[in-house]
């Protein structure tokens, strides 16, 4: 059972670095916002993954908890910053023009 | 008992693999920001409580207290992406339809979103 | 009366969060909940008009909804799911558009359930809620004419009456004649 979960923890990574070619290729802020979201919510799972792997899932567990509840934090703050900068949609637009 | 859990546990990790799956080829190929949030809303949520439930499932092989508690924390941060992944993305949402990011349609292909607004007669 | 219901779903928290069952941590837990309920106990229930009764009834016909909303998700996944992977040409088969409709539901927090749940449900998403207007964006659907739009409007009244049935029960009576 623990290859299984070391397995299912590298397809999870995987699957994150291929989320991380849209937070690279972008275009705008908004676009990157959301691969880092997604990556932030697996970190979660992977710390899990890690723990239980380890045999230790009742140390790993509040880490887990915190980094989700701190993932949501960090989403709203992020969304509420960049909803100021206009410049964030207009940068975008130009590039699909030329 | 113990190979019908572990083939539970297998089951639900393995179907919130597949649609986290799909939520990242979905983010890749979707044309524009509004469509990529599908994606990510509804897949990223489903992916992660199938898998926060496949854990706390591996949790009763061995039922004592600490276990039952460890469980009940994966339940809790499963309720937790239950109402907070919506939220993040109606967030991310509304950030990019405020500062006017373009949308994808299949007629013209990129507009800016306030030519919708306008076609829509706000 | 609502200053004791916060401490017990704090003092259940904090159970389940320490994990000891010894005197010392439980009477710590007794005393740091005690502060907590004393000093910031009327944050949690701002309205006291509604008694527990009632609230029990929307808590127990909130989880239904809840189970129905777990299935509305997993259909959504698999549509999401089918659209990523076996689609040749997005071009062909996605038709984003924006639209918005006007609510019946008066509190926020029924507002943000209904927002929460067209979020999960498939094909759409919440965009913004101001003063009860809701502007929604659905991945597909102007293809074959306003009659798609018309599908997606229907889903979103059906879920509308759900979400009123859970919270504000009085509204379906008045609205029941012409929906």
């Amino acid at each position: 059972m623990d290859t299984y979960f070391i397995l299912l923890g590298t397809a999870l990574i995987l699957h994150m670095f291929l989320t991380l070619i849209r937070v690279i290729k972008g275009p705008t802020v908004i676009d990157r916002l959301i691969g880092v979201n997604i990556i932030g919510t697996k970190s979660t799972l992977l710390i899990i993954i890690i723990g239980t792997a380890l045999h230790r899932v009742d140390m790993f567990i509040d880490i887990a908890l915190t980094y989700a509840l701190l993932n949501f934090i960090v989403s709203l703050a992020a969304a509420r910053f960049f909803q100021r900068k206009r410049t964030a949609g207009l940068v975008m637009e130009k590039e699909v023009k030329s | 008992m113990n190979i019908y859990l572990d083939a539970i546990v297998v089951l639900l990790t393995f179907v919130g693999l597949l649609f986290f799956h799909g939520t990242t080829v979905g983010i890749l190929r979707f044309p524009d920001f509004y469509t990529r949030m599908h994606a990510a809303g509804k897949g990223d949520t489903l992916s992660t409580m199938l898998i926060l439930f496949g854990f706390a499932a591996y949790q009763l092989h061995h039922p004592s207290t600490a276990t039952l508690l460890v469980a009940g924390k994966i339940i809790f941060i499963a309720v937790l992406v239950f109402i907070a992944s919506p939220t993040a993305t109606h967030a991310i949402m509304d950030a990019g339809y405020e500062s006017e990011i373009g949308a994808w349609s299949a007629k013209d292909g990129f507009v800016s979103s306030c030519l919708i607004r306008k076609e829509k007669g706000e | 009366m609502f200053g004791f219901v916060t401490f017990l779903l704090m003092f259940v928290l904090w159970i389940v969060m320490s994990g000891q069952f010894d005197l010392f941590h439980l009477s710590l837990g007794v005393i740091s909940c005690a502060i907590v309920a004393r000093m910031s106990g009327d944050l949690l229930f701002q309205d006291r008009q509604t008694d527990f009764r009632t609230r029990f009834g929307q808590a127990w016909r909130f989880a239904h909804f809840t189970l129905w909303l777990l299935w509305q998700i997993i259909t959504a996944n698999l549509y999401i799911l089918q659209l990523a992977l076996t689609t040749r040409k997005m071009v062909e088969v996605l038709d984003p558009h924006i639209f918005s409709f006007k609510s019946h539901l008066k509190t926020p927090f029924a507002q943000f359930v209904l927002a929460n749940a067209i979020t999960l449900t498939p094909g759409t998403v919440t965009i913004r809620i101001v003063d009860g207007v809701f502007t929604v964006h659905a991945i597909t659907g102007q293809a074959a004419g306003d009659l798609e739009q018309l599908d997606n409007i229907q889903d979103i009244n059906e879920m509308e009456r759900r979400v009123a049935a859970v919270f504000e029960p009085e509204i379906l009576q008045n609205t029941g004649g012409d929906k």
